[in-house]
């Protein structure tokens, strides 16, 4: 950090040419250290062979995140008798669409798919209205009461999630809520603190005057929050959006612990459920693994710059 | 006597509809269902977790009984509880890697080159999978064949090609957690990758600018100009790294489900309250987590408090 700074400070000097360009601190050292040596252009050849190792380091990145998709991908589309006798890089003789179709239908990937579905929608309304006016308050609001809550959300965000599901489970469990959708539902809007300070972070970059002059006009702060403060949110609500869907559609152990019943099966479940009925078939699972990346791939293609510049930045805050 | 009450009540509505007032309700009013939630998700499980630490009791509370401290007594001296703990040094190891060479693919993405945005969403794009699809395709990639109602899988079908043997992956205990830390690297590479991507361009160009003046090689570029200004992140990366390896879940669970010397401990705090209903053990584990986590982010504040 220090010789970051060093390098701020010395922009100035650099910019004005003199016989010796004294660059930097780090730099100065250097030369200082290694008086013989002359800067000078890197030879052509070797600037050859630095891309060269470039793209290979790339090219070899790239292979080793296709291939095991690309056995899938070939698999699913093999006859049983095939996967059992041809190399996992042989193409299929012709395309076996009924892999997806009992993997859509009778291994609840459909059904798996359309929970999912339902609990993103229902967590994801949850979040944001919870979420925008947690932060709304603890945000605005300076007392001892909102510094209390805040202090409490943030030792809570260090709880490590699932070895608290040892206690969490009887909480669900007398609440009723085993064994129903309302299990992940409550749990995903409920221990979400770090929606909270995204929102919160967001709210600290929309001037308080904007409230105070709505507040002089005569305007409730529910009206404040409702017609300025969460259309003016809509950018971080977004982010929000991003994350839970990366988080919740890809989420294991939360279905797998409260939703045990075979007509509650997610995505997850019903893919980790393959396992057993359809454990040497292969063909099969690996048609469900294709549909359950479909939408994640969708997703991820239409919306991938914006996926890089707020999943990383949005989780890295915290 | 009408007038007077009638001119109170005035009063509070008043106050009510004053700054003050609204202020109040406006706290309450939003802040209830969030502290409910809180209080029924986070307060009451790790108060739970705390007292049921002392006890012997299953999930339904039927027979319980306080044992002071023994779960603990077990817990540190049964060792087989503690040698899942080694099992986190792998993934700790691994994410070494996982940081040295996310940061050398993310300075290489930095530079011109041709298609930088496919290549960045092919290798990011494992990060956007289903944990279980994942966890499968790697049962898939590791498995051994036998000949019968399975073909060579994808790495021993690799290396076939250049003649080498078929190995037993992920039954043998020596190399099956090496295997499971490659998948996660595969899983999350993607991630540290964007991460030091957005670090690096937010150098300002100007300090470039003045190496290439000075003829700065890429080797001295990353020495002295890249490796500095982002090392306050490379730190940062590798603590989560501790707090990530320590409580790893989801790809031994479902690669191997813990067989093989690949248990976590995490995977047998879950064991333990689920499978064999010792909630009282489970929550002295859950305690022992929290305690090293809360240790762990006491040394990440210390460390990086200057920087905020």
């Amino acid at each position: 950090m220090d010789e970051n700074k060093d390098l701020m400070t010395e922009e100035a000097s650099v910019e004005q040419p003199s016989e010796e360009l004294t660059g930097t601190d780090a730099l100065a050292e250097f030369r200082k250290n290694h008086q013989s040596y002359k800067f000078r252009e890197t030879p052509k050849p070797v600037r050859f062979l630095f891309t060269l190792l470039k793209y290979l380091v790339l090219i070899v990145g790239c292979l080793l995140v296709i291939l095991p998709l690309l056995v899938v991908l070939l698999g699913a589309f093999k006859t049983h008798d095939e996967y059992i006798t041809t190399n996992v890089f042989a193409l299929p003789a012709a395309p076996q669409w009924e892999n997806f179709t009992t993997a859509f239908i009778d291994g609840d990937v459909l059904r798996g798919l359309l929970n999912t579905a339902i609990i993103l929608l229902i967590s994801c309304a949850g979040t944001i209205i919870t979420g925008t006016m947690t932060a709304f308050v603890l945000q605005r609001f300076n007392s001892l009461f909102t510094r209390a809550v805040k202090a409490v959300f943030l030792v809570a965000a260090l709880l490590p999630n699932i070895s608290m599901q040892v206690t969490v489970f009887q909480v669900i469990n007398s609440l009723g809520l085993y064994n129903t959708i309302w299990a992940p539902c409550i749990l995903y809007i409920g221990t979400d603190i770090i929606s909270i300070y995204i929102f919160m972070q967001f709210l600290d970059n929309i001037s308080v005057s904007l409230d105070e002059s709505a507040f002089l006009d005569g305007a409730s702060y529910f009206r404040i929050y409702w017609s300025i403060i969460l259309p003016m949110l809509r950018p971080a609500i977004a982010t929000v959006l991003v994350i839970k869907f990366v988080g919740i559609y890809n989420d294991f152990y939360t279905a797998n612990l409260y939703m045990p019943s075979k007509e509650l099966g997610v995505v997850s479940t019903a893919l980790y459920r393959f396992i057993g009925p359809y454990g040497a078939k292969w063909e099969i699972i690996f048609a469900g693994i294709i549909i359950c990346i479909i939408p994640s791939l969708i997703i991820f293609i239409s919306l991938q710059k914006f996926i890089y510049s707020n999943l990383v930045t949005g989780s890295v805050k915290e | 006597m009408a007038a007077p009450t009638k001119a109170k009540k005035r009063d509070f509505f008043d106050w009510l509809h004053g700054y003050t007032g609204q202020k109040y309700t406006t706290t309450i009013l939003f802040l209830l269902i969030p502290i409910i939630l809180m209080i029924l998700f986070t307060v009451i499980p790790a108060v739970n977790m705390g007292i049921f630490s002392f006890q012997e009791r299953d999930q339904f509370g039927a027979s319980v009984k306080w044992v002071g401290l023994d779960n603990y007594k077990t817990l540190f001296s049964d060792s087989s509880y503690f040698e899942t703990f080694i099992n986190s040094i792998y993934y700790f190891a691994g994410s070494f890697v996982q940081q040295a060479v996310a940061l050398l693919v993310a300075c290489i993405l930095c530079t011109k080159i041709k298609f930088a945005n496919v290549f960045k969403g092919v290798i990011f794009f494992p990060y956007m999978m289903n944990g279980v699809a994942v966890s499968l395709i790697f049962r898939r990639f590791f498995q051994k064949g036998d000949g019968i109602t399975n073909t060579e899988g994808t790495l021993n079908s690799i290396l076939m090609l250049f003649g080498a043997d078929p190995v037993k992956w992920l039954s043998n205990t020596d190399i099956v957690n090496w295997c499971l830390v490659f998948a996660s690297v595969w899983r999350y590479i993607g991630f540290d990758i964007i991460m030091y991507i957005g670090a690096i361009q937010s150098i300002s160009p100007d300090i470039y600018e003045a190496a290439d003046l000075d003829g700065a090689n890429s080797w001295q570029r990353f020495r002295y100009i890249i490796f500095p200004s982002i090392r306050p992140i490379i730190a940062l990366q590798l603590i989560l790294a501790i707090k990530g390896s320590i409580s790893v879940f989801e790809i031994p669970y479902i690669i191997t489900g813990g067989r093989f010397g690949t248990s976590t401990f995490v995977i047998r705090t879950i064991d333990t309250a689920f499978t064999y209903q010792h909630v009282g053990l489970a929550s002295a584990m859950a305690v022992v987590l929290l305690a090293i986590i809360l240790v762990v982010t006491g040394i990440q504040k210390a460390i990086f408090r200057e920087d905020k």
